[in-house]
């Protein structure tokens, strides 16, 4: 990496380096919104996709009473 | 399943937008006339580059979905427009930026090039509202991809006026007469094309299998619960797919809509 300095130009960070830093910011910060977003939406779906679950193994366990009281009698 | 070659298709968008980053301040030659600020070059125009193409390719998925009456078509068309307009707003934000550093405004109000990137966004920035303000689904999709085939077709033209039009001081990219970008920059410029291309569909890809798994777990839930368990989907832009439309049934199975979605 510290080669990789040595050769780059020199970053001059006056004013330039303000409005360049601020273009690279305004890109990369749309990018992690649009990924907190997704974020939020995922764990919307893992919740609903938990709830799902919780009611498919309350569905299974009734029928497999049901089925028991059934073959009791 | 939904999302599939996600993971390389993310791998890969990382891989070009660093290499990008990489290239940009430690390849790239300084400007010698802009100096550093240029460096804004390289996020700006491929930006800019790709949303203008986003908004042609999302006219052709709505003219798929005309011809097909494949609702699926309308997704990706709606998609595509939606992940534009967010790029359209960086390639925005980015050359107001580069105007300030470079020539002392946030905007210039004379300059062709600037205020028809602005057109072209005002333009498809009505394309949610269209959508939001159709309840039936079928007449959604419909009239919307009316919209995006118009507005597509719109790009192109514009592009071509701006480019006969006399330029004052935005440069152009690709210019017609002599000079050009210079073989180190040009190979910076192709790559960070690369990378926003790569973004661009990434987010898209993201975008799909978020609504597709939205509407397979709709689906589950019904199968599961019943229909009373799944609360009515209230109005939206977004392209309902596996709600039942709410207009009248079509008589052929062409234009028929699946009950489910899409794989």
């Amino acid at each position: 990496m510290s080669v990789l300095f040595a050769v780059a130009p020199a970053l001059p960070l006056d004013e330039a380096g303000k409005y360049v830093a601020g273009a690279f910011v305004a890109f990369v910060g749309v990018i992690v919104i649009y990924v907190a977003i997704m974020g939020v939406r995922l764990q919307r779906m893992s919740r609903e996709l938990s709830e799902l679950h919780r009611a498919l193994e309350a569905r299974e366990q009734g029928e497999a009473e049901r089925a028991k009281g059934a073959a009791a009698r | 399943m939904y999302g599939k070659g996600l993971r390389a298709l993310s791998l890969a968008t990382f891989a070009a937008l660093t290499a990008t980053f990489a290239l940009v301040f430690f390849y790239a030659p300084l400007d010698a006339d802009q100096g550093f600020i240029q460096k804004i070059f390289y996020v700006h125009v491929p930006v800019a580059i790709v949303t203008l193409c986003a908004y042609v390719l999302g006219g052709i998925f709505a003219a798929i979905h005309l011809k097909t009456h494949d609702r699926g078509w309308d997704l990706r068309s709606y998609v595509v427009i939606h992940i534009a307009l967010i790029f359209n707003v960086v390639g925005l934000l980015t050359g107001a930026i580069w105007a300030k550093a470079s020539w002392g405004h946030w905007w210039v109000w004379d300059e062709p090039t600037l205020v028809s990137f602005l057109i072209v966004f005002l333009l498809f920035a009505t394309y949610q509202p269209l959508r939001f303000s159709i309840e039936d689904p079928e007449r959604q999709a419909r009239y919307a991809a009316v919209f995006a085939v118009m507005a597509g077709a719109f790009v192109p033209l514009n592009f071509a006026a701006v480019r006969a039009a006399t330029a004052t001081v935005h440069p152009r990219t690709f210019g017609t007469t002599g000079g050009g970008l210079p073989s180190q920059m040009a190979w910076v410029f192709v790559v960070a094309i690369v990378a926003m291309a790569l973004l661009f569909a990434l987010m898209c890809c993201y975008e799909i299998a978020a609504k597709q798994t939205r509407w397979q777990l709709r689906a589950l839930r019904r199968r599961l619960l019943g229909s009373d368990a799944v609360a009515p989907l209230g109005r939206s832009a977004a392209p309902a797919l596996g709600e039942p439309s709410r207009s009248a049934p079509r008589e052929s199975g062409r234009g028929s809509y699946p009950a489910e979605a899409p794989s």
